[in-house]
């Protein structure tokens, strides 16, 4: 893919990336960074890619390093968020019980 | 780079789950979702990886890894205590960054039919930001963890120094670009490390959470950067996305904590940041016993407690939810005042105290509880300081000078439990210590907590 296209897609997702997050409560400030986080674990693909065509030792050492950290960060943040969200779900259910 | 167009497609619809994923975080309703379908678009985007054709050699290993690092990643966000979980997400980014910056060196290792300039920079920037967020994250880490202080750390002359190396940086960042040699960018590597752990090291208390979230809006930043290096494009949306939304999230902490940005960032670089706390005042405040704390409370009508930064150090929340309950049981109307930063970052106190049992519907939102104060008898304060502190509603040249703070000063009645008259993280003295119609009770939060706890079962 040309430069142009990529700068492009780039520009774009810029304002995305503004705009979904544009109306979030501070309640969720925390949760929203985690998952933020664990999106940019996708890095994971590309750890692969690099290993899949590592020539030498060196590269393949890093890739797979590359690898393990990106792992790492997609599965964790994931699993971090989730928990973190957890913990608000089922009080809810609670506190409709404490109104009724 | 021949991508099928059906696994093209297929990243498309990831990038879309991404996008509405980040959408769905941003409100309470839906967040649960949220993650469900950003893990769900993750995991089409990998496994699609393996079957589009694109050469893969050793597999073994990349799976190896794969697993590995899952099972680490899982097994830590599962084990972690929801009080360490900032700096949990902290390392999280930062193995993220790392990972784009190990990715960028092999492709500059890899690099063959003479790659454009463009590639270059790319991959130069790639290892520089991915760098700086992995050694940023891990001193952050350090801080939160309480490895190390802290406290804002000021080298000596370390501004100068922190200078320095960014013009070393940038020297061998377009040293690289010109003439790509590996020497060059294992030093370029090391010297965005050091950045990295320059930047964060003299950032103290309460502006830690505003570098995690911008050292996370930098690794999707950096993994965006590896996008262009790798042909990928969904790496570079998801990275742009990152970056832009932590961008702009950053913006938002800053400003729901009274701290321009400007003032993080800058800060960094001169060390005034927040948190210089000095020695105590020596004025006269009243301290009191945990039984007269317990008389006040339970024959109050209305109580209001304030539960902060200490509560959360201390391992309070089950204790403090269990002096609610006493509380309420004598017909006492209890609720919660959530500061939105109380914790250690936005949001991280509702997250505790939902894990302590606390019925999400006596948390109470600043804006909410705000104007019950004047009707309330007692305010409990429990480990907070600067989102209680008047001065800055009134002084101008306090740091925190236009944070919106809980007005617990109009309560009839004021009890602080501090571990000491040492002043919060924005380092400046706090006037409503002194009001005569405020008592002190000094101790571990826990501890005062369960004297008062004893007591009140005794009345």
């Amino acid at each position: 893919m040309d430069g142009v296209t990529l700068l492009t897609i780039f520009i774009l997702s810029i304002f995305v990336g503004f705009e979904v997050v544009s109306k979030v409560s501070a309640v969720l400030h925390t949760p929203l960074m985690s998952g933020a986080n664990a999106i940019h674990g996708i890095v994971l693909i590309g750890g692969i890619i690099v290993t899949g065509a590592a020539d030498t030792p060196l590269e393949l050492i890093l890739g797979a390093l590359a690898v393990l950290l990106g792992a790492i960060n997609l599965v964790g943040g994931f699993v971090v968020t989730d928990r973190m969200l957890e913990m608000f779900k089922p009080k809810k259910a609670t506190a409709k019980d404490g109104e009724a | 780079m021949s991508t099928p167009t059906w696994a093209q497609l297929t990243n498309l619809g990831v990038a879309v789950l991404f996008i509405l994923s980040l959408k769905a975080l941003s409100s309470p309703k839906t967040a649960r979702l949220g993650t469900l379908v950003g893990a769900v678009g993750a995991a089409v985007a990998t496994i699609i990886l393996f079957f589009t054709g694109i050469e893969l050699d050793n597999l073994a290993v990349i799976i190896a890894m794969i697993i590995i690092g899952s099972v680490i990643g899982a097994v830590s966000a599962r084990r972690v205590k929801m009080t360490a979980m900032p700096q949990m997400v902290a390392l999280f980014n930062g193995v993220g960054g790392g990972a784009a910056g190990l990715i960028a060196v092999v492709e500059f290792l890899h690099a063959k039919d003479d790659p454009t300039l463009l590639f270059w920079i790319f991959t130069v920037l790639t290892v520089i930001i991915g760098s700086v967020a992995f050694s940023g994250s891990i001193v952050t880490y350090l801080k939160l963890q309480e490895i190390m202080t802290t406290r804002p750390v000021v080298l000596p002359a370390g501004k100068w120094v922190t200078i320095l190396v960014a013009v070393a940086v940038a020297v061998f960042a377009i040293w690289g670009i010109i003439d790509p040699q590996f020497w060059i960018i294992l030093i370029l590597l090391v010297l965005s490390l050091v950045f990295g752990v320059l930047f964060v090291l003299p950032v103290g208390g309460a502006d830690v959470p505003i570098v995690i979230s911008l050292l996370n809006a930098l690794t999707g930043l950096a993994v965006a950067a590896s996008g262009y290096v790798l042909n990928n494009v969904l790496l570079l949306i998801a990275g742009t996305l990152v970056g832009a939304s932590g961008t702009l999230l950053t913006m938002m902490m800053a400003k729901a904590m009274g701290r321009p940005l400007t003032a993080t960032l800058f800060g960094a670089f001169s060390g005034t940041t927040a948190g210089s706390a000095g020695p105590g005042s020596d004025r006269p405040v009243r301290s009191s016993s945990p039984q007269d704390v317990a008389i006040m409370l339970g024959y109050a009508d209305k109580v209001i407690l304030v539960p902060g930064y200490g509560l959360a150090v201390a391992q309070a929340q089950s204790t403090l939810r269990e002096l609610a309950d006493l509380l309420a049981e004598r017909g006492i109307d209890v609720d919660y005042a959530i500061h939105p930063v109380a914790g250690r970052m936005p949001g991280h106190m509702n997250v505790l105290l939902a894990e302590a049992n606390v019925p999400y519907e006596q948390l109470k939102e600043m804006d909410e509880i705000n104007p019950e104060f004047p009707s309330t008898d007692v305010v409990l304060v429990v480990g907070a300081n600067d989102v209680v502190n008047p001065a800055a509603r009134t002084d101008q040249s306090a740091p925190i000078h236009g944070m919106p703070i809980l007005d617990v000063d109009t309560a009839g009645q004021v009890v602080f439990l501090k571990r000491s008259m040492r002043p919060g993280f924005a380092g400046i003295e706090n006037e409503l210590l002194f009001d005569p119609k405020t008592t002190l009770l000094f101790g571990d939060a826990k501890e005062s907590l369960t004297k008062v706890v004893a007591s009140l079962k005794a009345l």
